[in-house]
């Protein structure tokens, strides 16, 4: 038996096709989202990464239908998202969910944390009565951790930790396939994170998710993905596994952002080399010209600045980078090794 | 690593803060001691609410004065109390002797007001500084933190800057009066790891070339063991451990601490661990627990703990934990195999 | 060091029991929104001297009356321009009529002009506000267009327009109002709307599927009621001060009618002989905007999800 999903004949459950988000702002022209192109594969978990500005939040708003696309699109089983309607709408709201990022904006403070919860259930006529209601919305409570007595509690009640399981619990509700965690961990303490992100990992197994995993704390990311995706100012930089992506990154963006991740351990802080970017993040509405990075690539040339890098492989087809000075084994992140441009091999 | 046998300067002891709402007393700090040196970087560590905020504020005294209630203890420095001055000899230590840096750079500066003249005040009020020397200075300070172009930009408004060259200017504003002491309050929470690694080591920098010291306030791990001499980890309104960098990482000796640091995932690129959290959710500060406040969290919890606030016990010169599972008559305990160290 | 209360023994150093394990348990019983903000209002001294004056108020100008032998409407030549006295509480006026009564019907209908008045701002205000703000685009254009004519047209035009279409009388002056006066609620609302309409959880909302219009009723509106309670304390003395404005200039309120307004505005003349006249209903005029304008400061800041503890 098929499903919808796709998976039975091995096609990813989300496609995404030169994805393009612009904002007007004014007389500029925001590119939030500059054309990315990904697939998700059912079952996995999906890490996009990158600063703030880079696009990383939009793109997942567009990916569960808060917004239309300026260009490209976005293929749930093959079908296009932004287009259905009606029905076809309604049962793609069930299969992808998101999980938000702030504990505090993401509950509405005037609604119970039961009728939170049972939104969707409301929305879609899950439940056949009252009761049947209130048995999920305890059973959802439980899943996450918390007890059937909270469902009667307001929001400002809860501490950062159980406002996002209580996001989690409304997230899960209506059974969902895709889940887009929007940095869903960034907003609390360290201890607790590691509260939620445990409860997203078995929540993955027992319901067999799939996770695309928004977040600027690459830690955290390297922790729960199985493939990783760096952006930065719209673009994607580089994907990989998460192995590779740690271990041996390609582009020297990828290469800084692990640098300058702060170790919770003093004698490797103190061994480490630290390559530390200078200059700020540019701004989206006026990207640098030819490669978006190179204003703060320590091993930029000439050549980045009149020409844009592709999404090029690396040593494996599944590693891809786009630079033209890839940072290869051995070496420094300010010396490229060549002058000459990269190509595939 | 200098300053270990610094003078001391500060002096907070047995400090007790709450604030008056309308549900109730709530008590932030419940007999905090801690003490910072000469040069040094003390870092107060803990989650939300643990009082770590309040603190730094409060030696600032700059909690609303409607309802906030010292309940005890005193915090030293120049041989005064601090809790006891007035308003006026506030305003003689907050600036030239005593600056704070906050979390948020887009709120720290008053966006209709140019940049230079933001550091001006504060040279002109303190130092009473005339208007081209200040102006001087002020270039100086904005060079000094790494702004480039300081002499144009010292004519801009805070909406030109970027997050990361705002808590620049907040940090110039800060130095400007050569403070002792710099309270940084989660300086870099809210900047993008590339521009927090700038921050850190921006203030590394600036300590060891002016000898400030530093009260760093944070619930990272990871920033703290990069930029802190001493940590004081905090935990509902008390101070449970304390210790030198390497102590409290590699020695802990409190299940707290021993849960901070499990639960931290690793940037590196061994194969992932499992995070091990710490269950539950801080104590309520209403009415907070009557023994140890972590005892509700606590895998190692024992009746003792939920009675009574156990006492310190030293470990070395500088290091010492407040936990009853030191006491003679508690089980053997080993912290968790990935934190390592002995007890 | 202290000396101990009580010896440790080796029982002490058990594991803990379950009770004391953390179970995510929330301490204290669920405080709503409403009881948090009436608490928060009590702790507000102006506000509640405001809020009691205004029911002191209503509670003579409606009970008072049945205590007295006198009608606001009935006339007696013999006793006129009398001053207050134990008769007559407040005096009598030109007609003979007991002032005390007659301040007090002014009241009433002065509140129940502005209760019209709030009602339209109810009515026709937050629905506009709350389309323009959620629908955004050009429909938000339009509607906010069609605020700015109306504003463009001086309050007091726009009454006399109303009235000269519709026969005089309470019900008219209240439309007359009204009408004038539901645009600054519309954008407020709309104001308020535009905020939450980015905040997570309408998003959430938006994510699970949920319609336009249960967006509006469960979330949007339910997060907007501070502000329209707000508001509409603030309308309330604003309308009874433009009636009053109304009567001043003549259209409001007809004689043998009283508003507050209206005996004023037939006070006045007699400032000179008569005060009394005017100080008792200007006395209760100030007293009861004050009131209003009190509450309603107090309500915002007890209200503002912000100042949450």
């Amino acid at each position: 038996m098929t499903e919808q999903n796709g998976s039975a004949n091995g096609r990813p459950l989300l496609e995404i096709k030169d994805l393009k988000k612009y904002f007007r702002v004014g007389r500029e022209n925001l590119k939030a989202v500059d054309g990315i192109s990904l697939e998700i594969k059912k079952g996995e978990t999906f890490g996009l990464v990158g600063e703030s500005g880079c696009g990383k939040s939009t793109a997942g708003r567009v990916l569960v239908r808060l917004y239309q696309p300026s260009g490209g699109e976005v293929l749930y089983g093959g079908k296009n998202v932004h287009e259905a309607k009606g029905d076809e709408g309604r049962s793609l709201n069930r299969k992808m969910q998101m999980i938000f990022q702030d504990p505090q904006a993401s509950l509405n403070p005037r609604m119970i944390v039961g009728d939170i919860i049972a939104e969707g259930i409301d929305i879609h006529g899950l439940a056949e009565n009252r009761k049947e209601r209130l048995d999920r919305v305890h059973e959802l409570l439980e899943t996450v951790g918390l007890s059937p007595e909270h469902a009667s509690r307001y929001p400002h009640e809860f501490s950062g930790g159980q406002r996002q399981r209580i996001g989690v619990a409304r997230a899960i509700a209506l059974n969902p396939r895709l889940i887009i965690c929007d940095e869903p961990v960034s907003a609390l303490d360290v201890s607790i994170q590691a509260q939620v992100i445990n409860l997203l990992q078995d929540l993955q197994k027992e319901f067999d998710l799939t996770y695309v995993f928004i977040a600027h704390d690459l830690s955290v990311v390297k922790h729960i993905s199985d493939r990783v995706a760096v952006m930065y100012l719209g673009r994607i930089v580089e994907i990989a596994d998460r192995a590779t992506l740690y271990g041996k990154p390609r582009h020297p963006y990828t290469a800084s952002l692990l640098s300058a991740i702060p170790v919770p351990d003093p004698q490797k802080e103190r061994e480490r080399r630290r390559v530390v970017l200078s200059g700020d993040v540019p701004s989206p509405a006026n990207p640098p010209k030819g490669c978006h990075f190179h204003t703060r690539c320590p091993r930029a040339q000439d050549y980045c600045v009149e020409h844009e890098p592709g999404l090029e492989p690396q040593e494996k087809e599944s590693h891809m980078a786009a630079c033209f000075f890839p940072v290869l084994d051995d070496q420094r992140i300010e010396e490229p090794g060549t002058s000459r441009p990269y190509r595939a091999e | 690593m200098a300053a270990l046998n610094g003078d001391v300067l500060l002096q907070v002891k047995d400090l007790r803060i709450s604030f008056g709402t309308y549900a109730g007393e709530v008590q932030a700090i419940r007999g905090a001691s801690f003490d910072l040196r000469h040069s040094e970087t003390l870092a107060i560590v803990g989650e939300s609410g643990s009082g770590k905020s309040v603190a730094a504020r409060s030696i600032m005294r700059l909690n609303p004065e409607a309802n906030t209630m010292v309940r005890g203890g005193e915090i030293l420095f120049e041989g005064r109390d601090i809790l006891k001055l007035n308003e006026k000899q506030m305003q003689r230590i907050r600036g030239p002797k005593i600056a704070m840096v906050f979390q948020d750079p887009m709120t720290s500066l008053d966006p209709t007001m140019r940049i230079g003249r933001q550091i001006e005040e504060s040279l002109k009020k303190h130092l009473g500084m005339s208007g081209r020397r200040a102006r001087e200075r002020a270039i100086e300070l904005l060079n000094l933190v790494g702004i480039p172009h300081a002499e144009a930009r010292v004519r801009q408004y805070p909406h030109q800057f970027s997050g990361g060259m705002r808590q620049r200017v907040v940090i110039a504003i800060a130095l400007s009066c050569d403070p002792q002491i710099l309270i940084a309050d989660e300086p870099t929470t809210a900047l993008d790891v590339t521009i927090q690694a700038q921050i850190l080591e921006l203030l590394r920098e600036l300590q060891e070339r002016i000898g400030t010291s530093i009260i760093l306030i944070t619930h990272d791990l990871g920033v703290v063991a990069s930029t802190a001499h001493r940590i004081a980890v905090m935990y509902g309104g008390k101070i449970v451990e304390t210790g030198t960098l390497r102590e409290i990482f590699y020695n802990p000796q409190m299940p707290y601490t021993w849960g901070l640091l499990a639960s931290i995932p690793l940037p590196t690129a061994d194969r992932s661990q499992e995070l091990i959290p710490i269950p539950g959710s801080p104590p309520s500060a209403l009415d907070p627990p009557k023994g140890c406040p972590f005892t509700a969290r606590c895998p190692y919890a024992m009746q003792i703990c939920a009675d009574e606030m156990p006492e310190y016990t030293p470990f070395s010169e500088e290091h010492r934990a407040a936990c009853w599972l030191h006491h003679q008559m508690a089980p053997n305990v080993e912290p968790p195999a990935r934190i390592g160290g002995t007890r | 060091m202290e000396t101990r209360q009580r010896p440790l023994t080796p029982e002490l150093f058990k594991p803990v029991g379950e009770d004391y394990r953390d179970n995510e348990r929330i301490a204290g019983p669920s405080i709503g929104f409403w009881r948090d903000s009436w608490y928060r209002l009590r702790k507000n001294k102006a506000a509640l001297v405001g809020l009691v004056v205004i029911v002191a108020l209503i509670a003579v100008a409606y009970v008072s009356p049945l205590f007295s032998p006198y009608t606001p409407y009935a006339q007696d030549m013999t006793q006129t321009y009398l001053n207050p006295s134990g008769k007559h509480l407040m005096g009598t006026d030109n007609f003979g009529r007991d002032m005390f009564v007659r301040v007090w019907e002014g009241m009433r209908v002065s509140l129940y002009i502005a209760l019209l008045a709030a009602f339209f701002d109810l009515a026709i205000g937050v629905p506009f506000g709350a389309v323009s703000g959620l629908l955004g685009g050009r429909v938000d254009g339009v509607m906010q267009r069609i605020i700015e004519i109306l504003n463009g047209i001086p309050n007091l035009v726009v009454a006399i327009l109303v009235m000269v279409v519709l026969d005089p009388g309470i019900l008219t002056i209240s439309v007359a109002i009204g009408v004038a006066g539901w645009t600054s609620m519309a954008r407020i609302i709309r104001g308020r709307v535009l905020q939450l309409r980015d905040q997570e959880f309408t998003l959430a909302s938006r994510s699970l599927g949920a319609g336009r219009r249960r967006l509006l009723v469960k979330h949007l509106l339910p997060n907007s009621l501070g502000l329209i309670i707000i508001t509409l304390m603030l309308t309330i003395p604003s309308a009874i001060f433009y009636e009053a404005v109304l009567s001043f200039i003549g259209l409001g309120i007809q004689v043998p009618k009283a508003s507050l307004g209206s005996l004023i505005n037939d006070g006045y003349p007699q400032l000179k002989f008569h005060s009394y006249l005017l100080w008792f209903p200007a006395g209760v005029f100030s007293l009861l905007m004050l009131s209003f304008n009190l509450l309603a400061d107090g309500l915002r800041d007890a209200l503002d999800p912000r100042m949450r503890r």
